[in-house]
């Protein structure tokens, strides 16, 4: 049976290139598109993600990071004397213009860290340490981001809202979600960079102390603060990837991508593994005719489906990783995790199999009298 | 188990077609026993029902009446499901367009029979090897179809119906693509089945060169069996050897 599978799909190459074709177009557009959504959504979340915090103070209403309401930094004093709060510190992101050193104007989100909390650091920095924030007017930049805003080097001046800003140091792989790069500062520089008052924060960053049920802080502090909402981190962080992947509909722009891909897939494959069949209807009849049962037939399609997947998988995966490679150097970053890897070699065997039932059933059908006629 | 002196009979077996609205009867009210070891030639016109009856002994096709008996069990009620073990266990084909695998090499055609019924890789080519070596193709095993002659491809035809070592062999016009060498190569080869092995061989054929092969002649006309030009008799009676 194996080498009957074997040899009826290698005997035509052209067509087993086809086949193969159609498999890794599939795989890679399937892995593109979900890394693409991965990306997309873990670059949404980013700044919440990796604040360290393990609850977020919020002005009321807000849906995502990036509309944020401010609210009275006053708050921070009530928050810290809560039992329960082992550390918070005021944060901020918001849209500002940023001016390059050519003059050119560029859309960036300011992120405002205290450097001494702990909560909401810029990570991954590659140039510069975070102590180079602590001078005046530093900011640190992603290096994706040195083109689009025009700097390239520690020291660099530019100016953010008409205000004088110095390249402090770089981080690596920090992507916004939208065109607007992140700049990190200290919270103070952001206060003067996005014109928020100095007696209003965005956000306050809360970490709870060893041992506190996060659950039940959120509760004592949702009782004594007022006008502002207290949610979890991981709340936020679903509430801002909701928002930007669904509401928006970015996200299921490009999970229909995928389904074109995977649609895309079973459809050629389908076709060269039903053509493959018809070619080989005759050979099919005369097994009937030997005795062999529908599932030795079966046995002989779905393994060729299976061989062309597998096949199939290991050369999508190769030109996936040159793709998720490139994309590395890019605004928009494509994710490929271990899981999701085994998880597209399973959707590629099942996107053959199933392409294969066309053929099964045309098997099913077949008379093994035609052995007899001519 | 003995097995019973026919090894495959029809007894009153009709075969209809639907053709629209009308009804075509392929065979009708057909007898007739094999015995083991017997080689029989079925002959007759074009549309008579040579390959009909082979069909139907070959379990390949249900009689719309009568029974069917091979090694002395029933299968004209049987179960669909259960007649491909029939085949695989008790019947071996040779067809007329030789059916071999293309993409297969002889010796893997011969060992695919084998893997039908559970014997596979090294076992299954190594008796694969020896049948062709039977069938005087034992320097051919890793040829493909392509590069071999027709009375070739019918040797290897035949090698894989004995592969799973059936008791019946049906051949259907075995030697029509054939050249007269061929032809009579091949059916030494199946007459040798009957004498040698003991099989029962039953062949359609048209052609007049391989009388002298069988042991029986059966006379298919009309989807009945005839005695010369005699409508209404059961069979025509060669004698052993003799015709």
């Amino acid at each position: 049976m194996r080498t009957l599978a074997w040899r009826n799909l290698v005997h035509d190459k052209v067509r087993l290139a086809v086949t193969l074709t159609g498999i890794v177009f599939a795989v890679v557009l399937i892995v593109v598109e979900l890394g693409l959504f991965l990306g997309f959504t873990t670059a949404t979340s980013s700044l919440i993600d990796r604040s360290e915090a393990d609850l977020w103070v919020t002005g009321p209403r807000v849906p995502y990071i990036e509309q944020a309401v401010p609210f009275s930094e006053r708050k921070l004093s009530t928050i810290l004397a809560t039992p329960g709060v082992a550390g918070a510190a005021k944060y901020a992101v918001r849209f500002t213009q940023w001016k390059r050193p050519d003059g050119r104007q560029e859309s960036v989100q300011v992120v405002g860290v205290e450097l001494g909390s702990g909560l909401g650091l810029p990570w991954n920095v590659v140039a510069g340490s975070l102590d180079d924030l602590r001078r005046p007017d530093a900011v640190f930049v992603d290096e994706i981001y040195r083109a689009k805003l025009g700097v390239d080097r520690i020291g660099q001046v530019v100016e953010i809202r008409g205000r004088r800003a110095r390249i402090a140091g770089f981080t690596r792989g920090l992507r916004a979600f939208t065109t607007s790069p992140y700049v990190f500062t200290t919270f103070k520089n952001a206060q003067d960079f996005t014109d928020l008052r100095e007696d209003q924060t965005l956000y306050v960053l809360i970490r709870a102390a060893p041992g506190v049920d996060v659950g039940a802080l959120q509760s004592l502090l949702r009782s004594r603060l007022t006008d502002v909402e207290v949610v979890t981190n991981a709340a936020f962080s679903r509430m801002t990837q909701v928002y930007w992947m669904f509401t928006t509909g970015a996200g299921i722009a490009v999970l229909l991508a995928a389904l074109l891909g995977l649609v895309v897939g079973v459809v050629v494959v389908a076709q060269t593994i039903y053509a493959t069949t018809v070619d080989h209807i005759r050979e099919y009849g005369t097994l009937k005719a030997m005795g062999a049962t529908n599932g030795y037939l079966y046995g002989v399609i779905v393994r060729q489906a299976v061989i062309s997947a597998v096949i199939g998988y290991g050369l999508g995966m190769i030109v996936s990783v040159f793709v998720v490679r490139g994309s590395e150097q890019g605004g928009a970053a494509i994710l490929l995790p271990l899981p999701m890897a085994i998880g597209m070699l399973g959707l590629t065997l099942v996107m053959c199999v199933g392409a294969a039932v066309v053929s099964i059933n045309k098997v099913t059908r077949l008379d093994p009298a035609m052995v007899f006629k001519g | 188990m003995a097995m019973p002196d026919v090894a495959v009979g029809v007894r009153a077996v009709t075969k209809t077609y639907a053709q629209g609205e009308a009804a075509m009867r392929a065979l009708d009210r057909v007898d007739l026993d094999v015995a083991r070891g017997e080689l029989v030639l079925l002959m007759g016109p074009s549309g008579s029902g040579k390959t009909t009856l082979l069909s139907i002994m070959g379990c390949i096709l249900r009689p719309t009446s009568g029974s069917v008996r091979v090694l002395g069990r029933e299968i004209s009620t049987l179960p669909d499901r259960e007649l491909p073990r029939v085949r695989l266990d008790h019947i071996g084909f040779v067809f007329q367009g030789f059916n071999l695998f293309p993409t297969l090499t002889t010796q893997a055609n011969v060992a695919l029979a084998l893997d039908l019924k559970g014997v596979g890789g090294r076992e299954a080519a190594r008796r694969a090897a020896a049948l062709l070596d039977q069938v005087g193709l034992g320097a051919k095993l890793d040829a493909y179809p392509a590069d071999l002659s027709g009375g070739q491809k019918q040797r290897v035809a035949i090698a894989r119906a004995i592969a799973g070592d059936p008791p019946i062999v049906l051949a259907d016009e075995p030697t029509a693509a054939l050249d007269t060498h061929s032809g009579h190569t091949v059916m030494d080869l199946l007459r040798s089945l009957a004498r040698e092995r003991d099989r029962t061989v039953v062949i359609v054929s048209h052609d007049s060169r391989m009388l002298g092969y069988a042991d029986r002649i059966v006379h298919l006309e009309d989807g009945r069996i005839v005695q010369g030009r005699e409508a209404g008799t059961r069979e025509t009676v060669g004698s052993w050897s003799a015709v």
